[in-house]
């Protein structure tokens, strides 16, 4: 199968959802890039150091997909994961807080960028590990069924990672088992610089969630409406019982990480994909549908950029870790 | 004659040169072609040699490795590159059960003559998942040979024996190292059995590896100011271990501190320690003393990581703690 790397048409049609759902994943796609244009400068600046994956581009889907789920759901993310911490519910502070290693921090300063904890949200982290998070989300999946608990584990992962053989070996347990696990692909076209296409026999990744007799869908991840219609209908079909895969058809705006030349791709590519842009397609169908004013707009957007600055103040405002607590929490006591 | 270039550089020049000189060696890892090489070792040799032997893997670590196994078995001179050791966990059962065992499995039928590559170490704030230091345990196998290239002169020249090596070969590169400048001789010919001195002394032995070097010839120099003249052997070779350089370095100085970014507990220094108790024993004057990475996983923040990691100031203490 080749794979065609242009853009579709933006995204586009009604947005079936009241004026206040609709302007709060808006905020949350906001924030969630206001923050990350921050942390790029931030990193500029030599104020956050270490790896820093950037999300920018691929908001519809955490912000779509995280608000189909209730509290006491779990959360597994990946490295790329600074939307789906914010999203969760994590304080803004504490997020960059961490990325400034302070001990303010959700880790304080152990984890930096790619390992964003929160126990009060279920957020289990933040793994670096290419696939490493699927067989934890399965385990996950398996308490909550032993234990008889009403909770799906949604669990992000890239395309990168259907090739390793963690992602086979938890689709195929989940199944087995039938567990309550949400398996959320960001399809974002590219493995740091490897095309799907050159990674990947089989490229319709639906086919292989399938082969383990998982139900499938692929949906476009630019679109924060059919995010997060067909992830609240997934999570249904979870709690009552058994797996799901999600395909997100999404796409990577900015270098994979602070050290990419981007010599994989073109710039045109990346300048089309740009255009089905999550936050100004979806700003533009609210207005013309009479849900978001340019004034509601520019609000929204004020109060994102006063939470990033009041976030960069209170990482600012932090203190280290004393070098004394350096072997602290390798155990329990 | 010397010539100035980089520790990458070198690398870079070792791969070209055997991709040049045999048409049974190829390249493979992930993000080696299109992406120029995460570390930017394989830049340009996409268009030089080639899909076929420059070639990008998925992510799938057990599977290219041991893909690489086999190849070496089939007949062809691959170097595999892992990206990170870190990640090089995904394929220990592959290095471990299958290119290690091989040759003794099969009574002596079937040799792997893979090359495998790999960046280790921290140094670089990118916290505990991607900051280990496991050169220790490859170097626990029987059946690989391990290596820790830390000058120009490795890194340009431990390639080649490695390739020319009937059995596996496991190569790894601190990731501190890369920018590092320095001075190739034009003969840069190394061997892959001995240890080497880097640095005369006879006051004490700092016997070291890899990324520590560095810090182990900063600590010299700070030590030879005071009046005590270390001497610093480069183990280079882990598997197998040139116990004869330790026991000599040993009996020339009777004070010996054993550094590696290992974790002290099990790691690697402990071997260089018990070698020296079974060999060298009687030359001592003081207790061998370790300067490891503290029993902790490598924290993101740089004040933590810094105090994780071995240092040139701990290296001075350690050695001064034997002379009080
Ligand atoms: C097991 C493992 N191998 C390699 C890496 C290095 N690495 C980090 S991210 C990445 C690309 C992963 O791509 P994908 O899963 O598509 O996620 P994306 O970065 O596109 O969000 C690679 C190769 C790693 N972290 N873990
Ligand atoms: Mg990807």
């Amino acid at each position: 199968m080749t794979i065609d790397h242009r853009a579709p048409p933006p995204p586009s049609g009604p947005v079936p959802w009241d004026k206040d759902f609709a302007q709060r994943l808006l905020a949350d796609m906001l924030r969630t890039r206001r923050m990350e244009e921050k942390c790029a400068e931030l990193y500029g600046a030599g104020k956050i150091r270490g790896f820093l994956h950037l999300y920018i581009g691929e908001e519809a889907v955490a912000a779509g997909a995280l608000a189909a789920l209730r509290a006491e759901d779990n959360v597994v993310a990946t490295y790329r994961e600074h939307g789906h911490a914010l999203l969760r519910g994590m304080s803004m502070g504490a997020i960059m807080a961490e990325m400034y290693g302070k001990r303010e921090g959700c880790a304080r300063g152990r984890g930096g960028s790619m390992h964003l904890f929160d126990a009060q949200t279920r957020l289990f982290g933040g793994n670096a590990i290419v696939a490493g998070g699927l067989p934890l989300a399965t385990g996950l999946g398996l308490a909550a069924q032993m234990l008889n608990e009403d909770r799906v584990t949604a669990c992000f992962f890239g395309d990168g990672a259907v090739a390793e053989g963690a992602f086979h070996e938890s689709l195929n347990l989940a199944a087995l088992w039938k567990l309550p696990v949400l398996f959320c692909c960001e399809n974002n076209l590219y493995g740091m610089g490897t095309a799907i296409e050159r990674a990947e026999a089989q490229t319709d990744f639906c086919a292989k969630a399938a082969s383990y007799a998982m139900p499938a869908q692929r949906v476009d991840g630019m679109d924060i409406v059919a995010v997060h219609e067909a992830t609240q209908q997934a999570v249904q079909r979870v709690r009552g019982g058994g797996p799901m895969f999600l395909e997100y058809q999404t796409y990577r705006f900015r270098a994979h990480s602070m050290f990419d030349a981007e010599l994989y791709r073109d710039k045109a590519e990346v300048e089309e994909w740009k255009t089905r842009g999550p936050i100004h397609t979806f700003t533009a169908r609210l207005k013309s549908e009479g849900k978001l004013t340019e004034e509601a707009f520019l609000a929204l957007d004020a109060a994102a950029q006063r939470e990033v600055e009041d976030a960069v103040a209170f990482a600012e405002a932090g203190g280290w870790e004393p070098v004394a607590d350096l072997l602290k929490d390798v155990h329990t006591s | 004659m010397t010539r100035r270039l980089s520790y990458r550089e070198a690398v870079r020049e070792a791969m070209r040169e055997a991709l040049q000189n045999d048409p049974r060696v190829f390249l493979m890892g992930e993000d080696v072609g299109c992406y120029g090489g995460t570390y930017a070792f394989s830049k340009g040799f996409l268009e030089e040699f080639g899909p076929e032997r420059i070639r990008d893997t998925p992510l799938s670590e057990l599977g290219f490795v041991g893909a690489g196994i086999g190849a070496a078995l089939g007949g062809l001179r691959p170097i595999v590159e892992v990206m990170t050791v870190n990640f090089s966990l995904l394929a220990l059962d592959q290095i471990v059960n299958t290119a290690a065992l091989y040759r003794h499995m099969s009574g002596g039928q079937f040799s792997v003559p893979l090359v495998i590559r790999m960046c280790t170490g921290a140094g670089r704030q990118l916290a505990a998942q991607h900051s280990h230091s496991f050169e220790g345990w490859y170097a626990h196998i029987p059946g690989i040979k391990v290596l820790a290239p830390a000058t120009l002169e490795d890194a340009r020249g431990m390639l080649a024996p490695a390739l020319a090596d009937p059995d596996p070969v496991v190569i790894f590169e601190h990731c501190q190292l890369f920018n590092t400048e320095g001075e190739l001789p034009d003969d840069w010919r190394v061997d892959i059995a001995s240890a080497k001195v880097r640095r005369a002394g006879k006051d004490v032995a700092i016997i070291t590896y890899g990324g520590c070097l560095p810090k182990a010839l900063a600590a010299a120099e700070t030590l030879a100011a005071q009046g005590i003249e270390a001497e610093v052997l480069d183990l280079r070779v882990l598997r197998p271990l040139d116990t004869a350089s330790i026991v000599a370095a040993v009996a020339k100085c009777h004070r010996a501190v054993v550094v590696d970014e290992n974790w002290k507990s099990g790691g690697f220094a402990a071997e260089v320690v018990a070698r020296i108790m079974e060999s060298a024993f009687f030359e001592l004057d003081a207790p061998v003393a370790r300067v490891c990475s503290e029993e902790v996983p490598i924290p993101y923040a740089k004040h933590l990581e810094d105090a994780a990691l071995p240092q040139a100031d701990k290296i001075v203490a350690a050695v001064k703690g034997l002379f009080s």
